[in-house]
């Protein structure tokens, strides 16, 4: 089998050598196999499941509009099939197989328990539109876990539908937005830190905002002058990251908030980094109206490659009546769920329409409270400290090689933020995330936050042993070492992992997203 | 604590290497006044898994599962048999606990099965290309909206009274925050879908007319006339389909000129799931790639040659644009669209119809033992594998009869549109290839007890 079967080459471009660098028959070479695209496997006419054989003509109310030309689907046994996605999943790095420690992603562990009672039937197999009386379990797993969002923030309602951070962050700017406006208010700036997350200004932008950057300060946190100087009758509100995006607690955040609410604006929490502070810090004590969680983080629902998420939005009292539909209540006669009709009636008659069909990530609700009870009130706060300390282990025991720019402003909180400051010529933040790969690891997050030059973030989370942390420590020890010195060798990291590093722009200049066979 | 693996004396080794007398010297930012002396007050300390597993399996108790019961519903969710292979591959620890795949050299397993999802997306759909999948259907539908405004410069949007009621209200929300106006009428129960009442309301400050196949009701209207329409106005048309299984028996949208395709890909691999997560599946021309939403993975050599697959034309997206990124989503259903890929694999172009056609042979059936029953109409002329039935009475009360018999009904349309009493009487019923004919009969004879 050919490592390039589709024989494609860049018209352009230097590197018009294909070349086979197995040196094995089939291209695998021992345990790491390599894997043909399922266009190039399968037929028309293979199929991994057994259905009768249709006799269209017998029954046919399609209106006339039969498909008249071919899908172009291959099919696969199931052998076939089995064998293709597992063959493919050996070519991913996943938390089963090591430290994951990208900065802002809280790669924890993700126990097996919470899937297996997400696939419990009662759960996984239900309908979201069933008769209330059918679903009350359900209804009492957002209920349950809507209560524990609420405690551990110390906020007055919560929105549980929203389906990703991104998407918390849309729902509860529009919050903000429907809060204005019920009070007569029109604002149209949003203030976000320059060290924001990239999502921040995206959704201000998108709920028809104007984005306006506050910038920072030498030890890597918001410009409180500069915000109150800022502040003013068309500001609706500020978005900050708590602890913020260079790993760092905003240390002003109280004072923020006041000075935020005199101007008549809203705070928005970005709770990407909550895993730093959860049962240990509220937001609701700091000031904050409006924060998503990340179920995928905090509370160690899988990323699964990428999505789904899962981001339910807690609000201050100001807040919480504008929240979305539907929302749960509890009535003398069990769980109620407020849907099109009967807002009104439970309290919610300022709340605005749907931000997606049906209730939220259900899936990812059952996974993230399993995890949650298990932990509990106490296990939680432990979460925050050994994240914290791990985070300050990484920094403590790699600030001699690497430059932490806000390293000598006290500790950090879950992750440790590194610069490339003091790589020789020629070598870069890249050179030594790709230089890990070989050493067995995921790399650290790259380039982010965009406030240091070539940062790198590190975030351990609390699910690492200490001869982990040790390990890891001494393997980026080692590359940061290389990296001074100026081993060109760095630059053609990976070597070792299943491809080389891929060419980027030729991905971009002439998109190939499709197969075309 | 069993998911923490530092013991007090690696602990007590860490703090002294950081210089800490203890771990609370780390939060000293935090204002005195928000640090917590110990835990949260008012919840449980933590639990052994036997006792979650306890709770959780009690609360799930609580509820009536699809399976066990004759079963109906669909309206955008629908209960298909899920291969045994699907939930084993995806509960692979190297997708499931994987992230996005930013490192392309250790993601090729999550990267190729994204191209080849990517593939399959566009391909059903008829469309040239498709996006690595969105949160769900009703938000793809929302994004489409946003992108015919970008390319049309247009801020008009003409909804379908056929479109799935919440996709209407999730537009709907979208649209009150953002300034675009939305044109839509809620549905009559008529046989066949709105399509010339439809084309007679487009003008040209339209960016976009969107229309759901099969529709809320299931009727199914070929989309060719309309199209031409649309674009005659220099408009986009929007083409949404909730069931992807009917495209095993009916045209493409884009087939049928449809310039973008979205959808929900629950119906294959996923599940019902209580209603997420779901997958968002999105598809469009080749000349609207660089307007698209999400995620795209491509095709490129690495440096020795080789083909492997990379996360390209990230420039639309948030993590470079910032506020000009073409939507704020910063992720995709990763796992939903590996589950999907994996149902689609093993049915392939063959299974596909074969499932399609089984779905359409049990629901003509269905139909026509239903409209045997007295006060009993079918309003559909066409329809693939779920149609609306008219009832004499409020098919709210008659579905919450039926549960109480243990027979889930359908879907009233009551319940979908409560302020709409014309509509009272609208009853939508999906039949899947897990219905048996026990189960139609089930069925028949409820709704004949309770229309008695």
């Amino acid at each position: 089998m050919s490592i390039n079967p589709s024989g494609w080459r860049p018209s352009l471009g230097a590197n018009d050598m294909v070349q086979d660098v197995t040196g094995t028959v089939t291209g695998n070479r021992g345990l790491l196999l390599e894997e043909p695209l399922l266009f190039e496997l399968g037929t028309a006419e293979t199929c991994g499941v057994d259905l009768p054989v249709p006799d269209m003509a017998a029954t046919n109310r399609l209106g006339g509009l039969e498909r008249d030309d071919a899908l172009a689907l291959p099919g696969l046994s199931e052998p076939e099939t089995v064998r293709h996605y597992t063959r493919l999943s050996r070519q991913n790095y996943a938390i089963d197989l090591g430290i994951f420690p990208l900065g802002s992603c809280t790669m924890k562990h993700n126990p097996r328990l919470n899937e297996k009672v997400a696939r419990l039937p009662g759960f996984a197999d239900l309908h979201p539109l069933q008769p209330i009386t059918t679903v009350q379990g359900a209804l009492g797993v957002m209920a349950e876990l809507g209560e524990w969002l609420l405690r551990l923030t110390n906020m007055a309602g919560v929105a549980m539908s929203p389906k990703a951070g991104a998407h918390g962050e849309l729902c509860g700017i529009l919050c903000i937005r429907a809060a204005l406006e019920a009070r007569g208010d029109a604002r149209e700036v949003i203030l976000v830190p320059e060290s924001a997350h990239g999502t921040n200004p995206a959704t201000a932008a998108f709920a028809n905002y104007r984005v306006e950057s506050i910038p920072g300060t030498p030890d890597g946190r918001v410009d409180f002058e500069a915000l109150k100087a800022r502040l003013g009758p068309d500001v609706a509100a500020v978005m900050i990251t708590n602890p913020n995006t260079c790993g760092l607690f905003e240390r002003d955040m109280k004072a923020i908030s006041d000075a935020v609410h005199a101007a008549g604006a809203f705070v928005y929490c970005d709770g990407a980094n909550f895993n730093a502070i959860v049962g240990k810090v509220r937001p609701g004590d700091l000031g904050v109206d409006a924060m998503h969680i990340n179920l995928h983080k905090t509370f160690s629902t899988p990323h699964g490659g990428g999505g789904p998420g899962s981001g339910p939005v807690v609000l201050s009292e100001a807040l919480a009546p504008f929240a979305p539909l539907p929302f749960v209540v509890q009535t003398a006669d069990g769980y109620h769920l407020v849907e099109e009709e009967g807002a009104a009636e439970a309290g919610g008659e300022q709340a605005f329409g749907r931000m997606s069909a049906f209730h939220g990530q259900m899936g990812m609700f059952t996974r993230a409270l399993a995890y949650i009870l298990s932990h509990g009130a106490d296990g939680l706060k432990q979460v925050a400290e050994d994240a914290v300390l791990s985070a300050n282990y990484m920094l403590r025991s790699l600030d001699d090689v690497l430059d932490a720019p806000f390293g000598a402003s006290g500790p950090c909180m879950h992750e440790a933020l590194f610069s490339d400051k003091g790589f020789a010529d020629g070598l870069s933040t890249i050179d030594v995330a790709k230089a890990l790969i070989d050493e067995g690891f995921h790399p650290m997050t790259m380039y982010f936050p965009l406030v240091v030059h070539g940062a790198m973030l590190v975030e351990p989370t609390e699910c690492e042993s200490k001869a982990t942390l040790d390990q890891f420590i001494g393997a980026l020890r080692n590359i940061a070492e290389r990296a001074r010195a100026g081993d060109s060798a760095l630059a053609q990291t990976p070597t070792l992992a299943p491809r080389r590093r891929l060419d980027e722009t030729l991905a971009a200049r002439k998109p190939r997203l499709v197969w075309q066979g | 604590m069993r998911y923490l693996p530092l013991t007090e004396a690696d602990r007590a080794d860490m703090l002294a290497r950081i210089g800490a007398p203890s771990v609370d010297v780390l939060f000293v930012d935090v204002p005195e006044t928000a640090r917590l002396a110990g835990p949260v007050e008012g919840l449980p300390g933590h639990a052994d898994e036997l006792a979650v597993e306890r709770h959780m399996t009690r609360l799930a108790a609580r509820n009536v599962n699809a399976g066990s019961v004759p079963f109906f519903l669909g309206a955008g969710a629908y209960r298909h048999h899920i291969p045994a292979s699907v939930d084993h591959l995806i509960q692979r620890g190297e997708y499931l606990t994987a992230y996005t795949p930013y490192q392309p050299e250790i993601a090729q397993g999550t990267l190729q099965m994204l191209f080849e999802f990517q593939t399959q997306v566009a391909r059903l759909f008829g469309c040239d290309v498709a996006n690595a999948s969105m949160y769900d259907g009703s938000t793809a539908c929302w994004e489409a909206i946003a992108m015919a405004a970008r390319i049309t410069k247009r801020k008009k949007a003409l909804l379908s009274s056929g479109l799935h009621p919440h996709y209407v209200s999730t537009v709907q929300t979208m649209a009150r925050f953002t300034g675009d106006a939305i044109a839509y009428t809620v549905p009559e129960l008529a046989a066949e879908p709105d399509t010339a009442a439809l084309i007679g309301r487009i003008d040209a400050d339209m960016s976009c007319v969107v229309v759901q196949y099969p529709d809320i009701l299931g009727r199914i209207g070929d989309l060719s006339a309309l199209a031409d329409a649309v674009h005659a106005a220099g408009a986009l048309l929007v083409a949404v389909v909730t069931e992807p299984v009917a495209l095993g028996a009916i045209r493409s949208p884009g087939a049928m000129g449809a310039d973008i395709v979205v959808g929900e890909g629950q119906s294959l691999g996923v599940g019902l799931q209580f209603g997420g997560p779901y997958l968002g599946l999105f598809a469009t021309r080749d000349k609207y790639v660089r307007q698209m939403p999400g995620r795209l993975v491509g095709e490129t050599l690495d440096a020795a040659g080789r083909r492997g697959f990379v996360l390209t034309l990230s420039t639309r997206e948030q993590h470079i644009r910032r506020e000009k990124a073409t939507s704020n989503i910063c992720t995709n259903s990763g796992l939903c669209a590996l589950a999907f890929s994996i149902h689609m694999t093993l049915l392939g172009e063959k299974g596909l119809r074969a499932l399609a056609a089984e779905n359409h042979r049990l629901a003509c059936r269905t139909a026509d033992r239903l409209a045997k029953v007295p006060g009993v109409k079918l309003v559909n002329t066409a329809f693939f594998n779920e149609f609306a039935l008219e009832i004499a009475g409020d098919a709210r009360a008659v579905v919450r009869a039926l549960a109480a018999k243990d027979v889930l009904a359908g879907v009233s349309l009551g319940r979908l549109y409560p302020d709409h009493s014309e509509l009272a009487g609208g009853l939508l019923v999906a039949v899947t290839e897990t219905v048996s004919e026990e189960d139609i009969e089930a069925l028949a004879a409820g709704l004949e007890e309770a229309l008695a």
